[in-house]
Protein backbone atom coordinates (compact mmCIF):
# COMPACT_ATOMS: atom_id res chain seq x y z
CA UNK A 1 0.00 0.00 0.00
CA UNK A 2 1.24 3.53 -0.92
CA UNK A 3 2.36 5.86 2.15
CA UNK A 4 0.25 8.98 1.63
CA UNK A 5 2.52 11.96 2.18
CA UNK A 6 2.45 13.92 4.73
CA UNK A 7 0.56 16.69 3.22
CA UNK A 8 -2.14 14.71 1.96
CA UNK A 9 -2.39 13.36 5.64
CA UNK A 10 -2.86 16.71 6.47
CA UNK A 11 -5.54 17.31 4.17
CA UNK A 12 -6.99 14.29 5.39
CA UNK A 13 -7.21 14.89 9.15
CA UNK A 14 -8.53 18.22 8.32
CA UNK A 15 -10.95 16.99 6.21
CA UNK A 16 -12.12 14.50 8.93
CA UNK A 17 -12.30 17.14 11.98
CA UNK A 18 -14.53 19.10 9.87
CA UNK A 19 -16.99 16.53 8.59
CA UNK A 20 -16.93 15.02 12.19
CA UNK A 21 -20.33 14.48 13.27
CA UNK A 22 -21.38 13.64 16.91
CA UNK A 23 -19.75 9.92 17.54
CA UNK A 24 -19.89 7.66 15.08
CA UNK A 25 -21.90 4.65 16.66
CA UNK A 26 -25.33 6.35 15.72
CA UNK A 27 -26.53 7.61 12.75
CA UNK A 28 -24.57 10.99 12.14
CA UNK A 29 -27.84 12.18 9.67
CA UNK A 30 -29.79 15.01 11.24
CA UNK A 31 -32.62 14.80 13.37
CA UNK A 32 -36.20 14.69 11.76
CA UNK A 33 -39.16 14.42 13.53
CA UNK A 34 -41.59 14.79 10.71
CA UNK A 35 -39.87 12.58 8.47
CA UNK A 36 -39.87 9.73 11.29
CA UNK A 37 -43.42 10.25 12.27
CA UNK A 38 -44.71 10.04 8.57
CA UNK A 39 -42.69 7.22 7.87
CA UNK A 40 -43.35 5.12 11.03
CA UNK A 41 -46.81 5.49 10.12
CA UNK A 42 -46.37 4.72 6.84
CA UNK A 43 -44.60 2.08 8.02
CA UNK A 44 -47.74 0.65 10.21
CA UNK A 45 -50.07 2.10 7.78
CA UNK A 46 -49.08 -0.29 4.65
CA UNK A 47 -48.05 -3.31 7.17
CA UNK A 48 -51.89 -3.16 7.98
CA UNK A 49 -53.95 -1.77 5.50
CA UNK A 50 -57.24 -3.38 6.72
CA UNK A 51 -57.11 -1.50 9.63
CA UNK A 52 -58.63 1.94 10.58
CA UNK A 53 -56.25 4.25 11.34
CA UNK A 54 -57.70 5.24 14.14
CA UNK A 55 -58.33 1.64 15.17
CA UNK A 56 -54.48 1.17 15.71
CA UNK A 57 -55.10 2.43 19.38
CA UNK A 58 -56.96 -0.46 20.49
CA UNK A 59 -53.20 -2.62 20.53
CA UNK A 60 -53.89 -6.54 20.02
CA UNK A 61 -57.44 -6.24 19.44
CA UNK A 62 -57.22 -4.61 16.21
CA UNK A 63 -54.91 -7.15 15.32
CA UNK A 64 -56.97 -10.36 16.29
CA UNK A 65 -60.59 -10.81 15.31
CA UNK A 66 -61.26 -13.26 18.62
CA UNK A 67 -59.47 -10.98 21.01
CA UNK A 68 -61.53 -8.23 19.30
CA UNK A 69 -64.83 -10.03 20.52
CA UNK A 70 -63.72 -10.64 23.66
CA UNK A 71 -62.66 -7.17 24.14
CA UNK A 72 -66.01 -5.58 22.62
CA UNK A 73 -67.87 -7.84 25.41
CA UNK A 74 -65.71 -6.46 28.26
CA UNK A 75 -66.14 -2.93 27.17
CA UNK A 76 -69.95 -3.36 27.30
CA UNK A 77 -69.30 -2.66 31.23
CA UNK A 78 -65.24 -2.14 31.20
CA UNK A 79 -63.34 -3.44 34.14
CA UNK A 80 -61.85 -0.03 34.91
CA UNK A 81 -65.14 1.68 36.02
CA UNK A 82 -63.75 1.51 39.52
CA UNK A 83 -60.14 3.11 39.04
CA UNK A 84 -62.52 5.58 37.09
CA UNK A 85 -64.66 6.72 40.00
CA UNK A 86 -61.90 6.87 42.50
CA UNK A 87 -59.74 9.21 39.77
CA UNK A 88 -62.69 11.74 40.04
CA UNK A 89 -63.06 11.56 43.62
CA UNK A 90 -59.23 11.70 43.92
CA UNK A 91 -58.77 14.87 41.69
CA UNK A 92 -61.61 16.97 43.90
CA UNK A 93 -60.34 15.52 46.77
CA UNK A 94 -58.90 18.77 49.20
CA UNK A 95 -55.30 18.61 49.99
CA UNK A 96 -53.99 19.89 53.62
CA UNK A 97 -53.76 23.23 52.06
CA UNK A 98 -57.37 23.36 50.70
CA UNK A 99 -56.20 22.68 47.30
CA UNK A 100 -56.75 19.81 44.84
CA UNK A 101 -55.21 17.49 42.44
CA UNK A 102 -57.51 19.20 39.76
CA UNK A 103 -56.50 22.74 40.52
CA UNK A 104 -52.68 22.03 38.97
CA UNK A 105 -53.99 21.34 35.51
CA UNK A 106 -55.22 23.85 33.06
CA UNK A 107 -59.21 23.58 32.82
CA UNK A 108 -59.32 21.35 35.78
CA UNK A 109 -57.56 18.42 34.40
CA UNK A 110 -60.66 17.71 32.18
CA UNK A 111 -59.89 17.19 28.40
CA UNK A 112 -55.66 17.73 28.90
CA UNK A 113 -54.16 14.63 29.03
CA UNK A 114 -53.17 14.49 25.23
CA UNK A 115 -51.24 17.69 26.02
CA UNK A 116 -48.89 15.21 28.12
CA UNK A 117 -45.91 13.95 27.54
CA UNK A 118 -44.73 17.81 26.17
CA UNK A 119 -41.22 19.24 26.65
CA UNK A 120 -41.07 22.02 29.75
CA UNK A 121 -38.41 24.75 28.96
CA UNK A 122 -38.33 25.80 32.41
CA UNK A 123 -37.93 22.61 33.88
CA UNK A 124 -35.89 21.52 30.79
CA UNK A 125 -37.03 18.22 30.66
CA UNK A 126 -39.89 16.12 29.25
CA UNK A 127 -43.03 15.95 31.59
CA UNK A 128 -45.53 13.35 31.30
CA UNK A 129 -49.07 13.01 33.01
CA UNK A 130 -47.33 10.91 35.95
CA UNK A 131 -44.65 13.34 36.57
CA UNK A 132 -47.08 16.00 36.43
CA UNK A 133 -49.18 14.66 39.05
CA UNK A 134 -46.83 13.67 41.75
CA UNK A 135 -45.34 17.11 40.82
CA UNK A 136 -48.71 18.10 42.01
CA UNK A 137 -48.48 16.52 45.06
CA UNK A 138 -45.25 17.57 46.24
CA UNK A 139 -45.33 20.84 45.47
CA UNK A 140 -48.68 20.92 47.76
CA UNK A 141 -46.85 19.06 50.76
CA UNK A 142 -48.85 15.68 49.53
CA UNK A 143 -47.40 12.38 49.88
CA UNK A 144 -46.66 11.46 45.84
CA UNK A 145 -48.60 8.41 44.95
CA UNK A 146 -46.41 4.84 43.62
CA UNK A 147 -45.79 5.54 39.89
CA UNK A 148 -47.45 2.31 38.62
CA UNK A 149 -50.85 1.61 39.92
CA UNK A 150 -53.47 2.21 42.22
CA UNK A 151 -54.23 6.03 42.94
CA UNK A 152 -51.72 7.30 39.60
CA UNK A 153 -53.58 4.74 37.54
CA UNK A 154 -57.07 5.52 38.81
CA UNK A 155 -55.97 9.47 38.28
CA UNK A 156 -54.64 9.00 34.93
CA UNK A 157 -57.12 7.08 33.59
CA UNK A 158 -60.24 9.73 34.83
CA UNK A 159 -58.09 12.30 33.02
CA UNK A 160 -57.53 10.03 29.69
CA UNK A 161 -61.44 9.51 29.85
CA UNK A 162 -62.10 13.30 29.62
CA UNK A 163 -59.93 13.36 26.60
CA UNK A 164 -61.47 10.64 24.62
CA UNK A 165 -61.32 11.28 20.83
CA UNK A 166 -59.00 13.97 21.21
CA UNK A 167 -55.78 13.44 19.21
CA UNK A 168 -52.17 13.26 20.17
CA UNK A 169 -50.19 16.79 19.28
CA UNK A 170 -47.13 16.29 20.20
CA UNK A 171 -44.94 19.50 19.72
CA UNK A 172 -40.76 19.17 19.43
CA UNK A 173 -40.43 23.01 20.25
CA UNK A 174 -37.32 24.77 18.45
CA UNK A 175 -34.64 23.64 21.56
CA UNK A 176 -32.20 21.92 21.11
CA UNK A 177 -32.93 20.28 24.70
CA UNK A 178 -36.43 18.90 23.21
CA UNK A 179 -34.96 17.55 20.69
CA UNK A 180 -32.39 15.36 22.28
CA UNK A 181 -35.34 13.64 24.54
CA UNK A 182 -37.01 13.07 21.38
CA UNK A 183 -33.88 11.28 19.79
CA UNK A 184 -33.11 9.72 23.43
CA UNK A 185 -36.59 8.13 23.35
CA UNK A 186 -36.15 7.45 19.82
CA UNK A 187 -32.82 5.31 20.39
CA UNK A 188 -34.05 3.83 23.79
CA UNK A 189 -36.80 2.29 21.46
CA UNK A 190 -34.47 0.48 18.78
CA UNK A 191 -32.09 -0.27 21.66
CA UNK A 192 -32.06 -4.01 22.18
CA UNK A 193 -32.02 -4.81 26.13
CA UNK A 194 -32.25 -7.54 28.68
CA UNK A 195 -31.16 -11.19 28.21
CA UNK A 196 -33.29 -11.60 25.79
CA UNK A 197 -31.55 -8.89 24.12
CA UNK A 198 -35.32 -7.56 22.69
CA UNK A 199 -35.59 -3.50 21.82
CA UNK A 200 -38.93 -2.45 22.12
CA UNK A 201 -38.87 -2.33 18.01
CA UNK A 202 -38.12 -6.15 18.13
CA UNK A 203 -42.10 -6.89 19.19
CA UNK A 204 -43.86 -3.65 18.42
CA UNK A 205 -42.51 -2.58 15.02
CA UNK A 206 -41.25 -6.20 13.70
CA UNK A 207 -44.05 -7.92 14.77
CA UNK A 208 -47.11 -6.85 15.82
CA UNK A 209 -50.29 -8.53 15.25
CA UNK A 210 -47.72 -12.15 15.56
CA UNK A 211 -47.43 -13.62 18.76
CA UNK A 212 -44.76 -13.79 21.59
CA UNK A 213 -45.44 -17.52 22.84
CA UNK A 214 -49.47 -16.74 22.96
CA UNK A 215 -49.80 -13.14 23.37
CA UNK A 216 -50.90 -11.16 20.13
CA UNK A 217 -48.44 -7.84 20.29
CA UNK A 218 -49.52 -4.64 19.68
CA UNK A 219 -48.05 -2.16 16.98
CA UNK A 220 -46.05 0.42 18.56
CA UNK A 221 -48.13 3.07 16.52
CA UNK A 222 -51.09 4.26 19.45
CA UNK A 223 -49.63 1.71 21.89
CA UNK A 224 -49.75 4.50 24.44
CA UNK A 225 -53.46 5.73 23.69
CA UNK A 226 -54.97 3.69 25.75
CA UNK A 227 -53.00 4.36 29.20
CA UNK A 228 -53.34 3.29 31.66
CA UNK A 229 -54.60 -0.08 31.61
CA UNK A 230 -56.84 -2.51 33.10
CA UNK A 231 -54.67 -5.84 32.58
CA UNK A 232 -56.18 -9.60 32.73
CA UNK A 233 -53.06 -10.37 33.24
CA UNK A 234 -52.83 -7.88 36.38
CA UNK A 235 -56.13 -8.43 37.32
CA UNK A 236 -56.12 -4.55 37.74
CA UNK A 237 -54.86 -1.25 36.82
CA UNK A 238 -51.54 -0.41 35.49
CA UNK A 239 -50.15 2.79 34.18
CA UNK A 240 -47.27 3.92 31.15
CA UNK A 241 -44.83 3.92 34.03
CA UNK A 242 -45.98 0.22 35.04
CA UNK A 243 -45.70 -1.72 31.58
CA UNK A 244 -42.62 0.13 30.54
CA UNK A 245 -40.94 -1.88 33.90
CA UNK A 246 -42.28 -4.84 33.58
CA UNK A 247 -41.86 -4.79 29.90
CA UNK A 248 -37.67 -4.38 30.74
CA UNK A 249 -37.93 -7.38 33.14
CA UNK A 250 -40.19 -9.40 30.66
CA UNK A 251 -37.26 -9.14 28.44
CA UNK A 252 -35.06 -9.98 31.41
CA UNK A 253 -33.65 -6.92 31.36
CA UNK A 254 -33.18 -4.47 34.78
CA UNK A 255 -35.77 -1.94 35.13
CA UNK A 256 -34.82 1.92 35.09
CA UNK A 257 -37.13 3.64 38.11
CA UNK A 258 -39.90 4.41 37.09
CA UNK A 259 -40.39 7.90 35.36
CA UNK A 260 -36.50 7.75 34.83
CA UNK A 261 -35.52 10.69 32.30
CA UNK A 262 -35.18 7.62 29.47
CA UNK A 263 -38.37 6.27 29.72
CA UNK A 264 -40.38 10.15 29.76
CA UNK A 265 -38.01 10.28 26.48
CA UNK A 266 -39.69 7.43 25.60
CA UNK A 267 -43.10 7.96 25.80
CA UNK A 268 -41.80 11.72 24.32
CA UNK A 269 -41.08 9.77 21.23
CA UNK A 270 -43.55 7.43 20.93
CA UNK A 271 -46.17 9.48 21.74
CA UNK A 272 -44.96 11.99 19.26
CA UNK A 273 -44.75 9.52 16.33
CA UNK A 274 -48.56 8.89 17.35
CA UNK A 275 -49.77 12.41 16.71
CA UNK A 276 -53.04 12.39 14.95
CA UNK A 277 -54.05 9.14 17.20
CA UNK A 278 -56.84 9.82 19.39
CA UNK A 279 -56.47 8.84 23.28
CA UNK A 280 -58.99 5.73 23.91
CA UNK A 281 -58.04 5.69 27.27
CA UNK A 282 -58.72 3.82 30.12
CA UNK A 283 -58.25 0.89 28.06
CA UNK A 284 -58.53 -3.02 28.87
CA UNK A 285 -55.51 -5.35 27.55
CA UNK A 286 -55.31 -9.06 28.11
CA UNK B 1 -67.86 5.34 50.30
CA UNK B 2 -69.12 4.72 46.51
CA UNK B 3 -70.85 1.33 46.70
CA UNK B 4 -69.09 -1.45 45.37
CA UNK B 5 -71.81 -2.26 42.93
CA UNK B 6 -72.17 -0.60 39.58
CA UNK B 7 -76.09 -1.08 38.10
CA UNK B 8 -77.13 -0.34 34.55
CA UNK B 9 -80.78 -1.24 33.85
CA UNK B 10 -82.73 -0.52 30.55
CA UNK B 11 -86.30 -0.99 30.04
CA UNK B 12 -87.31 -1.87 26.58
CA UNK B 13 -90.61 -2.91 25.48
CA UNK B 14 -91.60 -5.06 28.12
CA UNK B 15 -88.47 -6.96 29.09
CA UNK B 16 -85.30 -5.13 31.08
CA UNK B 17 -82.16 -5.57 30.79
CA UNK B 18 -79.79 -5.55 33.53
CA UNK B 19 -75.89 -5.44 33.90
CA UNK B 20 -73.89 -5.05 37.15
CA UNK B 21 -70.49 -4.48 37.94
CA UNK B 22 -69.39 -5.50 41.39
CA UNK B 23 -66.26 -4.60 43.11
CA UNK B 24 -64.69 -7.64 44.89
CA UNK B 25 -61.27 -9.64 44.57
CA UNK B 26 -62.93 -13.03 44.07
CA UNK B 27 -59.72 -14.46 45.11
CA UNK B 28 -60.46 -18.30 44.80
CA UNK B 29 -57.65 -19.63 47.41
CA UNK B 30 -55.41 -20.93 44.78
CA UNK B 31 -53.19 -18.26 44.33
CA UNK B 32 -49.91 -17.60 46.28
CA UNK B 33 -49.00 -13.74 47.11
CA UNK B 34 -45.40 -12.32 46.81
CA UNK B 35 -44.27 -13.94 49.62
CA UNK B 36 -44.95 -17.30 48.42
CA UNK B 37 -48.60 -17.21 50.86
CA UNK B 38 -51.52 -18.52 49.56
CA UNK B 39 -54.12 -15.72 49.60
CA UNK B 40 -57.18 -17.29 51.75
CA UNK B 41 -60.77 -17.24 49.52
CA UNK B 42 -62.41 -14.28 49.57
CA UNK B 43 -65.75 -14.68 46.95
CA UNK B 44 -68.86 -13.34 46.31
CA UNK B 45 -71.26 -16.43 47.13
CA UNK B 46 -74.34 -15.21 46.07
CA UNK B 47 -76.13 -12.43 44.19
CA UNK B 48 -79.77 -11.41 44.70
CA UNK B 49 -81.47 -9.14 42.19
CA UNK B 50 -85.27 -7.88 43.24
CA UNK B 51 -87.83 -6.22 41.75
CA UNK B 52 -90.93 -5.40 43.44
CA UNK B 53 -90.14 -6.51 46.76
CA UNK B 54 -89.42 -10.24 44.60
CA UNK B 55 -86.51 -11.38 43.69
CA UNK B 56 -86.33 -11.94 39.73
CA UNK B 57 -82.94 -13.24 39.49
CA UNK B 58 -80.37 -15.37 41.70
CA UNK B 59 -76.98 -15.91 41.03
CA UNK B 60 -74.88 -18.82 43.24
CA UNK B 61 -71.21 -17.98 42.85
CA UNK B 62 -68.14 -19.99 43.23
CA UNK B 63 -64.68 -18.76 43.44
CA UNK B 64 -64.17 -19.13 39.70
CA UNK B 65 -65.78 -15.92 38.53
CA UNK B 66 -63.68 -13.62 37.42
CA UNK B 67 -62.23 -10.63 39.76
CA UNK B 68 -64.39 -7.58 39.93
CA UNK B 69 -66.97 -9.52 38.31
CA UNK B 70 -70.09 -8.92 35.43
CA UNK B 71 -73.25 -10.15 35.28
CA UNK B 72 -76.06 -9.71 32.38
CA UNK B 73 -79.39 -11.08 32.19
CA UNK B 74 -83.04 -9.87 31.45
CA UNK B 75 -86.56 -10.46 32.65
CA UNK B 76 -89.58 -8.93 32.49
CA UNK B 77 -92.16 -6.78 33.84
CA UNK B 78 -90.19 -3.58 34.74
CA UNK B 79 -90.60 -0.35 33.86
CA UNK B 80 -88.53 2.97 33.26
CA UNK B 81 -88.46 4.35 37.12
CA UNK B 82 -88.82 1.22 39.03
CA UNK B 83 -86.16 0.26 41.48
CA UNK B 84 -84.13 -2.76 40.49
CA UNK B 85 -82.50 -3.83 43.93
CA UNK B 86 -79.20 -5.91 43.60
CA UNK B 87 -77.48 -7.49 47.19
CA UNK B 88 -74.71 -9.55 47.34
CA UNK B 89 -72.85 -11.78 50.16
CA UNK B 90 -69.42 -13.68 50.25
CA UNK B 91 -67.92 -16.28 51.91
CA UNK B 92 -66.66 -13.77 54.57
CA UNK B 93 -70.16 -12.94 55.31
CA UNK B 94 -69.70 -9.57 54.01
CA UNK B 95 -72.53 -8.06 52.27
CA UNK B 96 -73.80 -5.00 49.73
CA UNK B 97 -76.67 -4.23 47.92
CA UNK B 98 -77.76 -0.78 45.74
CA UNK B 99 -81.02 -0.05 44.35
CA UNK B 100 -81.08 1.59 41.11
CA UNK B 101 -83.76 2.96 38.76
CA UNK B 102 -84.46 1.03 35.66
CA UNK B 103 -84.17 3.59 32.83
CA UNK C 1 -67.49 3.43 25.77
CA UNK C 2 -70.85 3.66 24.31
CA UNK C 3 -72.45 6.57 26.41
CA UNK C 4 -73.79 4.63 29.09
CA UNK C 5 -77.27 5.19 30.91
CA UNK C 6 -76.11 3.75 34.45
CA UNK C 7 -77.16 4.82 37.59
CA UNK C 8 -75.70 4.38 40.88
CA UNK C 9 -77.46 5.48 43.76
CA UNK C 10 -75.47 4.59 46.48
CA UNK C 11 -76.83 3.18 49.72
CA UNK C 12 -74.32 3.69 52.68
CA UNK C 13 -73.40 -0.07 53.17
CA UNK C 14 -74.80 -2.14 55.41
CA UNK C 15 -74.56 -5.62 57.18
CA UNK C 16 -75.63 -8.45 56.22
CA UNK C 17 -79.03 -8.27 54.35
CA UNK C 18 -81.39 -9.08 56.54
CA UNK C 19 -83.53 -11.34 54.20
CA UNK C 20 -80.73 -13.20 53.25
CA UNK C 21 -79.56 -13.85 56.82
CA UNK C 22 -82.52 -15.02 57.77
CA UNK C 23 -83.68 -17.53 55.42
CA UNK C 24 -79.74 -19.02 55.25
CA UNK C 25 -80.47 -19.83 59.11
CA UNK C 26 -83.46 -21.91 57.58
CA UNK C 27 -82.43 -23.94 55.30
CA UNK C 28 -84.58 -26.15 53.42
CA UNK C 29 -81.95 -28.92 53.19
CA UNK C 30 -83.70 -31.74 51.49
CA UNK C 31 -84.82 -29.14 48.65
CA UNK C 32 -82.96 -29.72 45.31
CA UNK C 33 -81.63 -26.61 43.98
CA UNK C 34 -83.26 -24.71 41.48
CA UNK C 35 -86.93 -26.56 41.75
CA UNK C 36 -88.72 -24.38 43.91
CA UNK C 37 -90.31 -21.92 42.05
CA UNK C 38 -93.07 -21.66 44.83
CA UNK C 39 -90.59 -21.26 47.44
CA UNK C 40 -89.40 -17.57 47.88
CA UNK C 41 -86.56 -18.52 45.86
CA UNK C 42 -84.09 -16.60 48.49
CA UNK C 43 -85.05 -19.37 51.02
CA UNK C 44 -82.58 -22.21 49.08
CA UNK C 45 -79.32 -22.61 50.64
CA UNK C 46 -76.16 -21.61 48.22
CA UNK C 47 -75.93 -24.95 46.77
CA UNK C 48 -72.19 -25.11 48.75
CA UNK C 49 -71.92 -28.88 48.12
CA UNK C 50 -71.96 -28.58 44.00
CA UNK C 51 -69.35 -26.21 44.50
CA UNK C 52 -67.05 -28.48 46.04
CA UNK C 53 -67.05 -31.35 43.42
CA UNK C 54 -64.35 -31.92 40.99
CA UNK C 55 -65.77 -33.54 38.09
CA UNK C 56 -68.72 -32.63 35.81
CA UNK C 57 -70.55 -35.73 36.79
CA UNK C 58 -70.65 -34.85 40.63
CA UNK C 59 -71.36 -31.03 40.14
CA UNK C 60 -74.60 -31.56 37.89
CA UNK C 61 -75.63 -34.51 40.07
CA UNK C 62 -75.11 -32.55 43.07
CA UNK C 63 -76.86 -29.19 42.04
CA UNK C 64 -80.18 -30.94 39.78
CA UNK C 65 -79.90 -34.49 41.15
CA UNK C 66 -80.58 -35.66 37.22
CA UNK C 67 -78.24 -35.94 34.46
CA UNK C 68 -78.01 -33.60 30.93
CA UNK C 69 -78.81 -34.56 27.28
CA UNK C 70 -76.98 -32.86 24.89
CA UNK C 71 -79.06 -30.40 23.04
CA UNK C 72 -78.48 -27.70 20.11
CA UNK C 73 -81.06 -25.56 22.08
CA UNK C 74 -78.52 -24.46 24.44
CA UNK C 75 -76.32 -21.85 22.64
CA UNK C 76 -73.00 -21.55 24.62
CA UNK C 77 -70.77 -18.44 23.75
CA UNK C 78 -67.35 -18.58 24.79
CA UNK C 79 -63.88 -17.85 23.03
CA UNK C 80 -61.70 -19.89 20.95
CA UNK C 81 -58.84 -18.97 22.56
CA UNK C 82 -59.67 -17.07 25.52
CA UNK C 83 -57.48 -13.77 25.54
CA UNK C 84 -56.32 -14.51 29.13
CA UNK C 85 -58.03 -17.21 31.73
CA UNK C 86 -58.61 -14.96 34.57
CA UNK C 87 -61.09 -13.24 32.52
CA UNK C 88 -62.98 -15.04 29.95
CA UNK C 89 -66.46 -13.94 28.85
CA UNK C 90 -69.05 -16.66 28.59
CA UNK C 91 -73.13 -16.39 27.23
CA UNK C 92 -75.05 -19.07 27.78
CA UNK C 93 -78.90 -18.53 26.01
CA UNK C 94 -81.62 -21.31 25.57
CA UNK C 95 -84.60 -21.69 23.36
CA UNK C 96 -86.16 -24.54 25.75
CA UNK C 97 -89.67 -22.82 27.20
CA UNK C 98 -89.84 -23.34 31.31
CA UNK C 99 -86.22 -22.59 31.76
CA UNK C 100 -85.30 -22.54 35.60
CA UNK C 101 -82.00 -22.35 36.20
CA UNK C 102 -78.71 -22.00 34.06
CA UNK C 103 -75.34 -23.46 35.47
CA UNK C 104 -71.91 -23.07 34.05
CA UNK C 105 -68.90 -25.87 34.64
CA UNK C 106 -65.15 -25.46 33.70
CA UNK C 107 -64.07 -29.08 33.58
CA UNK C 108 -59.98 -28.87 34.16
CA UNK C 109 -60.52 -26.42 36.66
CA UNK C 110 -60.17 -27.40 40.45
CA UNK C 111 -63.96 -27.53 41.26
CA UNK C 112 -65.88 -27.71 37.63
CA UNK C 113 -68.73 -25.75 39.20
CA UNK C 114 -67.98 -22.12 38.28
CA UNK C 115 -71.43 -20.80 38.33
CA UNK C 116 -75.15 -21.22 38.39
CA UNK C 117 -78.48 -19.22 38.17
CA UNK C 118 -81.62 -19.63 38.87
CA UNK C 119 -83.87 -18.19 36.55
CA UNK C 120 -87.02 -16.96 38.02
CA UNK C 121 -90.16 -16.38 36.46
CA UNK C 122 -90.15 -13.48 34.53
CA UNK C 123 -86.49 -14.16 33.79
CA UNK C 124 -85.09 -14.69 29.95
CA UNK C 125 -83.22 -18.26 30.08
CA UNK C 126 -79.92 -16.06 29.41
CA UNK C 127 -77.11 -15.18 31.67
CA UNK C 128 -73.56 -13.56 30.54
CA UNK C 129 -70.65 -13.62 32.93
CA UNK C 130 -66.52 -13.89 33.10
CA UNK C 131 -65.22 -16.54 34.27
CA UNK C 132 -61.48 -17.92 35.36
CA UNK C 133 -59.98 -20.64 33.67
CA UNK C 134 -56.71 -22.68 35.04
CA UNK C 135 -56.29 -24.35 31.68
CA UNK C 136 -57.60 -24.83 28.16
CA UNK C 137 -60.74 -27.18 28.90
CA UNK C 138 -64.63 -28.22 27.87
CA UNK C 139 -66.94 -25.35 28.97
CA UNK C 140 -70.32 -26.91 29.70
CA UNK C 141 -73.60 -24.97 29.81
CA UNK C 142 -76.23 -26.74 31.56
CA UNK C 143 -79.75 -25.51 31.10
CA UNK C 144 -82.80 -26.90 33.38
CA UNK C 145 -86.23 -26.39 31.78
CA UNK C 146 -89.64 -27.97 32.52
CA UNK C 147 -87.96 -30.44 35.13
CA UNK C 148 -85.36 -32.00 32.66
CA UNK C 149 -81.23 -31.03 31.63
CA UNK C 150 -79.99 -29.82 28.68
CA UNK C 151 -76.22 -29.56 27.56
CA UNK C 152 -73.69 -27.58 25.25
CA UNK C 153 -70.24 -28.22 25.12
CA UNK C 154 -67.39 -26.12 23.89
CA UNK C 155 -63.35 -26.32 24.36
CA UNK C 156 -62.03 -22.64 25.19
CA UNK C 157 -58.35 -22.40 24.84
CA UNK C 158 -56.11 -21.14 27.79
CA UNK C 159 -52.53 -20.01 27.43
CA UNK C 160 -49.58 -19.28 28.89
CA UNK C 161 -49.05 -15.76 29.09
CA UNK C 162 -46.34 -14.25 26.48
CA UNK C 163 -43.75 -11.47 27.03
CA UNK C 164 -42.16 -13.87 29.44
CA UNK C 165 -44.32 -13.38 31.86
Amino acid sequence: MRRFSGLAMAGLAIAVAVLSAPPAAMAADTPNPPADLKAFQKFFKDKFPKVKFEDFVNGPYSMDEGLYKQWKEKEEFPPYEFALDLGKELMAKPFKNGKTLADCFPNKGIGIRQDYPHFDAKQGKVITLELAVNQCLEANGEQPYSYVKDEMAAVTAYMAYTSRGKVFDVKIPDDPRALAAYENGKRYFYTRRGQLNFSCATCHVQSPGERIRAEVLAPALGILNAMPIYRSEWSGMGTTSRRFTSCNSQVRGVPLKPQDEEYRDLEYYLSYVSNGLPISGPGARP
Amino acid sequence: MASTIRVRATASGDSTEVQALIQHPMDSGFVKNAKGELIPPHYIQQVVIEHGGKPVFIADWGPAVSKDPYLKFAFKGGKKGDDLKVSWTDNKGASDTLTAKIQ
Amino acid sequence: MKSSIWNDAPVSRRSVLQGIAAVAVVGFTGIRFGMSEALAAANDKYPEDAFKQKSEADAIKSLYGKTAEKSDKVKLDAPEIAENGAVVPVAVSSSLTDVTSIAILVTENPNTLAAAYRILPGAAPSVSNRLKMAKTSNVIAVVEAGGKLYSATKEVKVTVGGCGG
